[in-house]
This record gives C-alpha cells, structure tokens and sequence, in this order.
C-alpha cells in the first residue's frame, strides 16, 4: 500500500515540493541541471528478515539544489530510482532472460554507470554502493511457471502501443526497485497505455499467452506491491492521466488511474473543492495506486476511507474485458458492490483504470494546535475531549512520543514549539466559518489547559507555521532513516492499548535497540512503531517477529493498517485473518484471475 | 535599568504561503477571503522586542498597527508573543488600501512622541509591498538615528549597538537612544505564542484611535496605475544527449 500517511515518508512537509519529487517517476534522462547536486548515499547492504519490516532507508539522496533557500534546512530527499539507476547493476538469473534473440537491449550487461560522487554537503550517512539486492536472490520465492516474454510478444505489444513498450535497460533498472530500495525484480518490459482499450488489449495477450504482469502507479507503496519480483510485464499508469470530468456542483472528479494525487488535488482546489484524501507521497502516487491499496492518509479521520469515497470505478480483469463501474451516483443499491472488491486488492483482481471519487468543499478555516501531555492517559483523555468539544471539525488527530520529538530534533534540527512533555499532539480543525472555529479552539484548549490534560501548547492558523508543526510529525520518518536501521511496523490496535507495546519493547530490547519510538494516526488506532539499531542483525530481528505480531494479533489488531501486504507482508496474514476468509480470498482470487497472472507472489501467502 | 519603553509597529499582511491572484481590473490583488498574517519581519520585532524586556531591558512593548479592524487581530498575535499592549489606528477599509509607507511613518512618529519610547521597531520590510522605507522614514520624522537590517541588537546603557547586514557584509553601528531599529532574517527566531501567553493576551488592552486623533493626514500622492502579473514561464526543451545541449546552447547563443 502506497505511503498512506506522512509519518511513513521522509518527504517534506506537505504540499510544497511534492511535484520536484515527481520527477522522480519520469524514467529517462533526469534534468541535467540537478546531475552534479546529487549525492547517492547508503550504508551497505545487509539481507533483511524474511517477512515484514521495511528496510528504510538510510538510501536517502541529499539533494542540494539552488532551489532551496540558503536559510532553509537542507531536506533530504528520496529522489526516485532514477538516480539510483545510474549506478544499479541490471543482471537478471538465468531464468528470467528473455527468450529469443537479442533486441534493443534484451541482453543486458552490468549496467554500472561510473558516477562520480560529488561529496557536497554534509551527509551524516556513510557511503557505499547503492544497490538493491534482486528480490528472487534475497527472499525465498520461486518462480511460478509464467511464460518469457518473446520477440512475437513485443512485436504484438509494439502493435497495440506504438512507441511505449519500454526496453531500455536504464529505464528498466529504475522501475524495478521500489521505492524504499528494499526489493527488486528483473522485468525486461515496460509497458505505458494510454486508454483503457489499450490496457484491455494487453491483458488479453498475457492471458492468452500466460505471461504474468505487475500493474504499477507512482511506486510509492511500503510493501513492495508495485515492482515486479521476477519478470513480470511491468503495466504502467503513468500515461493515463487525463482528468474526464469535474462536477461542480457535486464535487464528483471522474478521471484515469494515472493521475498523480497532487494534481487532482490543486485541479479540484482551483474550484473550491479538496481530495477527500492526502498522504506525503501525493506529488508522486496514482488515484489508482490509491485505491488499489485502500491508502488512508491524513484525512481518513474526517472523511473516512475510498471505500466511502469512490463513487465507481472502471476495471479491466485479468482476461481482458473491462469492468465499467464508473458511476457518479452516490446512491445505488442494485446487487452486489463490486467495487469494494478491487479497492484495496492491491493489483491481484483486476487493474483499475479509471477512477469516480466524491470531493469534499474546501475548508476555509484550517487551525492546527500543538499539544504536549503528561502521560498517555492524557493523550486518549485529549482525544474524547476533542471529539466532544470540537466535534464536527476535528479533521486530524495524530500524536507522538518524546523520543520521535527528540530525534527530529537531533537529525533534523526542528525545534520543539511548546514545553517539553513525555506525548504530544497534533490537532487539525477544519470548516466553514473562521470565527466559529477559532471559538471552538479556543474553548477547547481553554479546558483541557485548566483540567490537566496538556503541560503546554500552541495554536496556528498562519500557512508556514502550519506547516511547520505538521512538519514536526511528517518528518519523523526522515529523522529515523538517519538514526540507523529502521525496522518498521504500521498496526491498528485498541485506543487504550496503543501505545503500550513501545515501552514493552523497550524492555525487550534492551541495549540492542538504539530508539523504539511509537508514533501515528491516534485517531484511526493506528500505530506506527519503529526500532532503530545500529545495524541490521538477524538477532534483533527474531527478537521483533514474529513478538510484535503475536502482540497484536493477541489484542485482536491488524499487522497493517493501511500498508497492505504486497510481497513483504504477504505471509503475516494469518495474524489478523482466520483460515477460512484467507480461504475464501483464495477462490475469489481464482474467480477473478485463474490464471494467476495479475500481480503473482503478493498479497495472498502462496499455497504451501 | 528597565526604564525603557518600546514601540513595535505591526503589519497585517497576505500570508506568505498564499497564491497571489491578480484581480481581474487589475487595481490590485484579491485579499477578500484571503489569508491573512503578520508579516514575518514584524514578527520578528516583536520577538526582540519580548526578549529585551525578558533581559529586563525594556519595561513596556507597545505593539501598533494601522489599518481597518481585522488589525487587531494581528496586535494579538503580538501581545500573545509578550507585548503588554496594544494601539490599533483604526483606518478604514477603503483608505487603508493607499497607506503607504509615509503615512504610517507620519503615525508612529506621532506616537513615538505621544507614549515617550526610547526604541521603536519594526520588520525591514513587508511582504506585501516590498517597501523598505517605513523604518527610515519614521527615523527621518523623528530626527532620530536609526539602525535598519539589524542581524544583532545589544543595549549599553544609553547606547544601542546594531550589527546590520549590508551587501558587503556586515556593519556595526552604536546609536545613541532614542533610535528606530528594523529588523532582518537572522535577528531571531520568532517564538510559538503558547496556550497560557494566548490566554493572557485576551486580557491586554487595544486602544483603539484614528489618524486625526494624532493629528496625522494621511493624504497620499501616490496612486497605483496598474497591477499585473509577471510574463508567463515557456516551456523548457528537453535534449538527449550532451552533445544536443551543448549544440542547443550555441544555438540560442548562450555559449
């Protein structure tokens, strides 16, 4: 599932340099005027646990641009693959070299590409060698026998999509390897439609011909859903990206799954009108990466999920024929609702290609309050109190601990805005009427100031000091892919004991643990729970899993919130699944896609 | 020592994150339902201006704003930050649009004088208009020496010492009080008003006044002609090789 939530993403804070990021997914020559600013930076490569953490990170490119004011914070980014391509090795196991002669490209050399490092700036990672292990070499997983893709296939390809069947192995190497750098898979084709006759074309041929095919939106998921593990046909959206309507009235966007998030959102703003969601990877995630993996974000909290929010959707199945959904009706009982089943499928039931979604009027007050409070108790305590006093324009409620504050400030350099308290909390209103709202506020921490919920606080309405609290929780991600090696988990668990496995890990761990910090969407009871070390060790890794499953799974919690399973946590399932619904996701599967060939070796556990 | 007696001058500015619209008779930008701030250098006076009182310097900050209601708004924020209290000359609508930087330097002269301050500060500039002028022209009105773009500010005794930031580096003046200072970027970091300060600053007086009252004419000879947007950006090209842009470059004679 897409980064569905800022803290998960070492972006800056919100909207501002989205679309730099966006680059990013445009493979090809990167704009030259960035080349020499770039520092690729990443300790050594170490094997992961087989299963579920996310190895983060610390691939972090700094990227120090003119375009960044001398006075602000350097940020470091996660400039896409691209730049990482000119330094990946591109060789592929036996098994999945293309069959044939060689075309443009077919046999593919170590593709290193001597980069120079320039060492500018100061980067607190060390150096090494960029490179993604392949997913087949790394994890144990099998092949399931697929066809290979021939030169008849490209041919027929080439036919359909003249000019977009990708080849190029650059091109290739950058969209093999996610976007946490934690997997990668060795297609030979890229494939770019434009409609969705062409998207049903292409189904047809891999049907007919078995050939397995791995859809992909912005690749920015957190469990390695969007990128091939074998030689899977890689199935862009990036071409189809064209708005089909807006209705003004309604608020109902009708556009292709290709779309990027961000440009949805500023389409719909210009008319009065916002996204009914938003996560930190919006410059580069797809409406259709989006509702493929049932992405939360920041605004789950008020306006609840895509399950609620898409109105219809245009599907093309496994065997090629289209599923048009794309209804704009709010209401419509007749029969089942298909729907609900490709949202969330994460690419394995059919690939969505046009999306309906319900926008919501946008705001025209928006407050952000900082809160720091004693202890968790106040924390929930806080949380009651704001949905009874600030009822209807709640639209946030995210809380973190002293240590996320602490390593923000140590890696990031971010100040605290308010006294320095063991919690703290980020409060978002948003409405109508700026008066009526900054009444409520006012009201709201005016009480819980006197009744000994909060040590301290502080409000703002101004944008750059919005975004600067926002920051303060957005950022936490960054600041732990620079404290060492993060492993990563995103649970859902009941409010009152939410918080209560991060200091039962910090006694588990002991030494061997640098930071475990616990961090999140309180609002959604999803906690976002990260140990830091200093490197990789098999050790600590045991120590986590499968405890920190068994831990929720005993409080009846989700192993995911709103990452999804992908590949890397398609066997953890069972924790917060019974045997038979994993059973009966199984024949839905087989209805839908018998052959297999939609997104294989995710989501679901193979068949042992 | 804490005989000292601030004046900081406040400006209700568009936001600076806001997307400037051009209005459509282009007399000006839309504000109607616009977000509205302090502006940033202002916010970085009235910090000072807290701090030297917090170092028992200063005994009273008085913050003032000119302009129609929504003013005060912005002189709360400032009391929030630490001011004791507030002046809002209550300017209304239609006429704030043509206060200009020597209006308002007329006002805070004559209120320097009126509440007797020693130091009078303000933001180097606003966002808005980009003026730079109000500062100096408050001092030159006044008769009193002024320290502009003030990276660093030190109280000795009767004596200010500004280290200004000039395009050659920086400068160290010492002013001797009563002076008008204005503040640059680096001068501080404005604080976050938190809840308690907030709290407080409900209780802090704004006197409300206008311009006659001080006996000020805001007449200006100044009038704007038009307002429009900035060329259009064209698009880029893209090239494929080095060798293209290199060839491209010579083209459009560049290199």
């Amino acid at each position: 599932m897409g980064p569905t939530s800022p803290q998960d993403l070492y972006l800056p804070p919100r909207t501002a340099l989205g679309p730099l990021l966006s680059l990013g997914t445009s493979p090809g020559t990167p704009p030259l005027g960035l080349l020499p600013l770039l520092v690729p930076t990443s300790p050594p490569e170490a094997p992961p646990c087989p299963g579920s953490h996310v190895r983060v990170s610390p691939c972090a490119v700094e990227l120090q641009s003119p375009l960044f004011a001398p006075g602000d914070a350097m940020l470091p980014w996660r400039v896409s693959r691209w730049a990482m391509q000119l330094s990946l090795q591109v060789a592929c196991p036996p098994g999945a070299l293309v069959a044939g002669k060689s075309g443009a490209g077919a046999r593919s050399p170590s593709m290193l590409v001597p980069w120079p490092p320039s060492l500018r700036g100061s980067s607190s990672l060390p150096t090494g060698a960029p490179e993604v292990a392949l997913t087949a070499e790394r994890y144990p997983v099998q092949r399931l026998p697929f066809s290979e893709v021939t030169e008849e296939d490209l041919a027929a390809f080439e036919h359909m999509l003249p000019g977009r069947v990708i080849t190029d192995p650059e091109v290739l190497a950058a969209v093999n390897v996610d976007w946490l750098r934690s997997v990668r898979g060795c297609s030979r084709v890229l494939l770019r439609p434009r409609t969705t006759e062409e998207v049903s074309r292409i189904l047809r041929h891999c049907h007919q011909r078995n050939l397995a095919v791995s859809p992909q939106g912005g690749n920015t998921g957190m469990v390695g859903g969007s990128v091939p593990v074998f030689d899977e046909i890689i199935l862009s959206t990036a071409l189809m990206n064209r708005i089909l309507s807006f209705h003004d009235v309604s608020g109902t966007l009708v556009c292709q799954a290709g779309c990027v998030l961000e440009q949805l959102g500023r389409h719909v703003e210009e008319r009065g009108f916002i996204m009914p969601l938003d996560l930190g990877a919006k410059g580069s995630c797809h409406i259709g990466g989006n509702v493929a993996t049932n992405a939360g974000g920041l605004r789950f909290l008020r306006y609840g999920s895509l399950r609620g929010t898409v109105l219809g959707l245009e599907v093309v199945l496994a065997d090629g024929s289209v599923l048009s959904g794309l209804s704009s009706l709010r209401k419509d009982n007749t029969g089942y609702d298909l729907k609900q089943l490709f949202i969330g499928s994460e690419g394995t039931l059919g690939v969505v290609t046009a999306v309906s979604i319900a926008c919501v009027p946008r705001p025209q007050a928006v407050n952000v309050a900082f809160l720091g409070c004693p202890g968790f108790q106040e924390v929930l305590q806080t949380f009651r109190f704001c949905k009874a006093q600030l009822g209807e324009i709640l639209s946030a409620f995210e809380f973190l601990d002293a240590e996320c504050m602490q390593l923000v400030g140590r890696h990031l350099g971010l100040s605290c805005p308010v006294r320095g308290s063991p919690f703290y909390v980020l409060v978002e209103t948003a409405g109508s009427s700026v008066a009526h709202d900054s009444e409520k506020l006012t009201a709201f921490l005016e009480q819980a100031l006197s009744s000994g919920l909060l040590t301290d606080g502080t409000v703002a309405t101004e944008q750059r000091r919005v975004q600067a609290l926002w920051a303060l929780r957005e950022r936490i991600t960054e600041a732990l892919s620079r404290d060492g090696y993060v492993y990563k988990y995103d649970l859902s668990l009941p409010l009152e004991q939410l918080y209560h496995l991060v200091p039962d890990l910090r006694a588990r761990l002991g030494p061997r643990a640098r930071h475990v910090v616990g961090y999140g969407h309180l609002g959604d009871g999803n906690l976002h729970l990260n140990v830091t070390a200093e490197a990789y060790s098999a050790e600590l890794c045991a120590a986590l899993e499968p405890y920190v499953y068994e831990w929720t799974a005993a409080r009846r919690g989700s192993v995911s919130a709103e990452h999804g399973l992908g590949f890397r946590k398609k066997d953890v399932i069972g924790y917060s699944k019974p045997p038979a619904a994993l059973e009966l996701m199984r024949q839905l599967k087989g209805l839908l896609d018998p052959k297999g060939i939609l997104n294989p070796y995710k989501t679901l556990p193979t068949r042992a | 020592m804490a005989e000292l007696r601030a004046l900081v001058a406040v400006k209700r500015v568009i936001d600076f994150a806001v997307k400037i619209r051009v209005k459509p008779d282009k007399t000006g930008v839309v504000t109607d339902g616009v977000k509205h701030s302090m502006n940033p250098f202002c916010e970085i006076a009235v910090e000072e201006a807290v701090r030297l009182k917090e170092k028992k310097l200063v005994k009273e900050v008085v913050a003032v704003s000119c302009g129609p209601t929504q003013c005060q708004e912005t002189i709360r924020t400032a009391l929030a930050m630490g001011a004791d209290r507030g002046i809002h000359v209550e300017v209304p609508a239609a006429e704030a649009d043509r206060l200009g930087p020597l209006q308002v330097a007329r006002v805070l002269a004559k209120l320097a004088e009126k509440e007797k301050v020693d130091l009078v500060l303000l933001g180097k500039q606003a966002i808005d208009d980009d003026c730079n002028q109000t500062g100096q022209m408050t001092a030159g009105l006044l008769d009193w020496p002024q320290g502009t773009f003030a990276s660093q500010l030190t109280v000795e005794g009767d004596k200010l010492k500004v280290e200004r930031e000039i395009d050659g580096g920086l400068e160290t003046l010492r002013l001797k009080l009563p002076a008008v200072v204005t503040t640059d970027l680096r001068l501080n970091e404005p604080r976050y008003a938190t809840l308690p300060n907030i709290m407080k600053a409900k209780k802090k007086k704004i006197e409300v006044i206008k311009a006659g009252d001080l006996g000020v004419d805001l007449t200006s000879k100044i009038s704007v002609v038009s307002v429009e947007d900035p060329p259009q950006r064209t698009a880029g090209v893209k090239v494929e090789t080095t060798e293209d842009l290199v060839a491209k470059l010579k083209e459009i004679g560049r290199i």
